[in-house]
């Protein structure tokens, strides 16, 4: 223990210096993090960083990737999700990932599959590589097992929403979870199915775990196939009435899984979460939807105007300056929406991003940091 | 009738002048489209330039505070003062000023976020944007509304009236030169309202608050805890960092100063600007702004404000980008015989010390 205390102490001491209102004054106005971004990227005072420790690519259109994060990481729950920062076109684009390895483990696996309009999962696909440096938000998510894992247990899974159920998996057999545990995955064809060695060698190693892996792509006598329905889920496992059931993929899936679960009224046995990319909104010359503005509480009715005209309608009063896009004195962070820009009529869809309020009007629902 | 060479009419206000409105709105609409071209292109190749030279700033700092420490031999003092001074410049320039005209949110880069970017000057970054990026950018060269036509102390156009206090115009330019930075911070203040009574003391005391906090962190900064840690070097430490400050001023003094008060720049009344339509607006702001011809290093040293034409055309681009664009604005400029006033820093810079001296007589 005391032993352990004072290998530790360098770094504590370390830390508590750059901390230090002292140090802080040495680099004012800079935080401290613009300094010691010379001699180690990852080192920052709040923020979570990771190095990319290892690239994997297990399928064609995938990429695993071990993460190193640094000392600001507080660690997960298995089903979590986490953001993922990465630089592309100069551009730092964020988008959330759901660990497949366990808390316990020292470093963090996150399996990214390529979505056809995902820019960040086209990009890591493409272009991840040891060496490289990532952004991570702390985790996040309610579509966790509970602290005493549940006696039996169905997990459902399609495409890339095999992630959280690795992590839940890898976490409960590392634990020597006994109950019963029932896994069907959902894959296209057999090359896309995430993995599947690890799965098969897990399957025969454990007794408690039955593994069914669905090719939906694919047909042959000693396959099952189409997608989730009562009578498969039937000749699967007799009787899911009697598990916790925990089902991530694709729309189609959670919906499939919802229905059955709801006519057997078995909702409360039922957790999801959802595995896609938003829809894209159709944008047309009428102003629909709301503003709300997540500061303040207000929200109002679209009318199509500019973001400061109707906060200003709103009884709010927005710092800005020209009204015309010049100054950027009204910048906001616009937490989910689609804008139009009513200078040059650019369609923009952005999550959490600075936008000028005096020449963006929202197209539909909007929430804006006001 | 042969139009002026060095001087041209306002458009609004003389019926003769040969741009007439469709030819502006037809100027107006080739910018808009370069700006759309420009924006578009936006992508890893600004975000590198950036990176290197907040890299650059980084390394001039700490290698002139570190050179300033061994000030024991003479040239290290003079070098660690000149790289203090590189950086304090770099960080006010080419990343403070840009970035807080949201050149770089793009990005996403909290680093880059013009809604958080803090620089190391007097001025805070709040006030700064209002006067600045709002008022002076909006209201460019507009007598009574472009708080930086003078800066409230000194009398840069005709239409200012002249006043027995105007005889000292070119000693407090020297003054506002050396002590730039307080000047501009204390141009937030709007102190020349105050004495007129304009507004009371109590109005701007939280502007008050936040520049007194940056004067005294700098301070503290390099007055008080750099020499501390220097032990003996304290006095030349101190030296060191009261010179990069004033190099840091006189230099971003002249930049400003030769962006818009060189002879042939034009000043506009309230009245003639009223209404003004998208082409009318990017014609003031050519008229009321003047470049720098140089080299790599000084547009980068300054800030790429050499550019200043094309950085009031486009002041949310990002200004590594004005060399590119300037050449499309200065074939634009002569197709339409609009005049591009564009000159060195010599030549520039001593006809704005004209400029002030001619001012401080009726």
């Amino acid at each position: 223990m005391a032993l352990g205390y004072l290998r530790n102490s360098p770094r504590r001491i370390t830390r508590g210096l750059l901390d230090s209102q002292f140090v802080e004054s040495l680099v004012s106005p800079n935080p401290v993090e613009r300094y010691i971004g010379l001699l180690d990227p990852t080192w920052s005072r709040r923020d979570v960083r990771a190095e990319v420790v290892g690239v994997d690519r297990q399928t064609p259109r995938s990429v695993t990737l071990t993460l190193q994060p640094n000392s600001n990481w507080a660690g997960f729950v298995p089903g979590q999700h986490v953001g993922l920062t990465v630089e592309i076109d100069g551009v730092l684009t964020t988008r959330y990932y759901s660990p497949a390895s366990r808390p316990a483990d020292k470093r963090l696996e996150l399996t990214i599959s390529a979505h056809p309009a995902g820019k960040v999962s086209n990009f890591l696909v493409k272009n991840a590589r040891v060496g490289m440096i990532l952004g991570l938000s702390p985790a996040e998510g309610e579509f966790v097992l509970p602290s005493s894992p549940p006696g039996e247990l169905l997990l459902i899974s399609g495409g890339s929403g095999i992630t959280p159920m690795m992590s839940i998996l890898r976490t409960l057999l590392g634990d020597e979870h006994a109950a019963p545990i029932t896994f069907l995955h959902y894959a296209r064809t057999g090359r896309d199915a995430l993995y599947r060695e690890e799965l098969e060698r897990l399957a025969a190693e454990y007794e408690n775990l039955n593994l069914v892996t669905v090719l939906t792509r694919e047909t042959g006598p000693k396959l099952i196939s189409g997608r989730l329905s009562r009578e498969q889920l039937k000749s699967i496992h007799g009787d899911h009435a009697n598990a916790e059931a925990y089902v991530c993929g694709p729309e189609s899936l959670i919906a499939a899984a919802e229905s059955i679960w709801s006519q057997d009224q078995l909702e409360d046995k039922l957790h999801t979460e959802l595995f896609s990319l938003p829809e894209p909104l159709v944008v047309t010359e009428d102003a629909v939807g709301s503003v709300r503005f997540t500061k303040s509480g207000v929200e109002v009715a679209n009318d199509g105007q500019s973001l400061l005209v109707q906060a200003e309608q709103g009884g709010l009063s927005p710092r800005h300056g020209c009204r015309m896009g010049i100054c950027h004195t009204c910048v906001c962070r616009l937490e989910s929406g689609t804008v139009r820009n009513v200078r040059t009529g650019e369609v923009k869809t952005v999550s959490n991003e600075l936008v000028q309020i005096c020449v963006n009007a929202p197209v539909g629902d909007m929430e804006i940091d006001l | 009738m042969p139009k002026s060479a060095t001087k041209q009419a306002n458009p609004i206000t003389d019926p003769e002048f040969e741009l007439t409105q469709e030819q502006l709105d037809l100027f107006g609409e080739e910018l808009d489209a370069l700006r759309a071209r420009v924006l578009d292109d936006l992508g890893q190749r600004d975000a590198d330039y950036i990176n290197k030279i907040l890299n650059a700033q980084r390394g001039f700092e700490v290698a002139g505070r570190g050179m300033l420490f061994l000030s024991f031999i003479p040239p290290a003092w003079i070098a660690g003062t000149v790289s203090l001074g590189i950086s304090k410049i770099l960080d006010n320039m080419e990343i403070g000023h840009n970035v807080m005209h949201g050149q770089y949110d793009w990005t996403q880069d909290p680093r880059l976020d013009s809604t958080q970017f803090e620089w190391d000057t007097s001025s805070p970054s709040v006030n700064w944007k209002d006067s600045h990026n709002y008022q002076h950018h909006t209201h460019t060269n507009i007598v009574g509304k472009d708080r930086d036509v003078g800066y409230g102390i000194l009398r840069m156009s005709e239409d200012q009236p002249w006043h027995p206090y105007y005889l000292g115009n070119l000693l407090y330019a020297t003054l506002l030169m050396t002590f730039f930075e307080y000047g501009v911070a204390m141009h937030d203040l709007e102190v020349e309202r105050m004495v007129s009574g304009e507004i009371s003391v109590t109005e701007k005391r939280e502007e008050f608050d936040h520049i007194w906090r940056k004067v005294r962190d700098q301070a503290v900064k390099d007055y008080v805890l750099f020499p501390l840690l220097a032990g003996p070097m304290a006095p030349a430490v101190l030296a060191g960092n009261f010179s990069a400050n004033i190099i840091r001023n006189i230099w971003s003094f002249m930049i400003i100063f030769c962006g818009h008060f060189p002879e042939g720049v034009e000043e506009f009344t309230e009245e003639e600007t009223a209404n003004e339509t998208r082409g009318q607006w990017y014609y003031r702001q050519i008229l009321g702004s003047a470049n720098l011809t140089g080299g790599k290093i000084f547009h980068i040293m300054s800030g790429n404000l050499s550019h200043q034409i094309e950085h009031h055309l486009f002041p949310d681009i990002p200004a590594h980008r004005y060399s590119e664009i300037a050449v499309e604005v200065k074939e634009a400029c002569a197709r339409f015989g609009i005049p591009y006033n564009t000159g060195p820093l010599p030549r520039q810079f001593g006809s704005v010390v004209k400029k002030i001296a001619r001012l401080s007589l009726p």
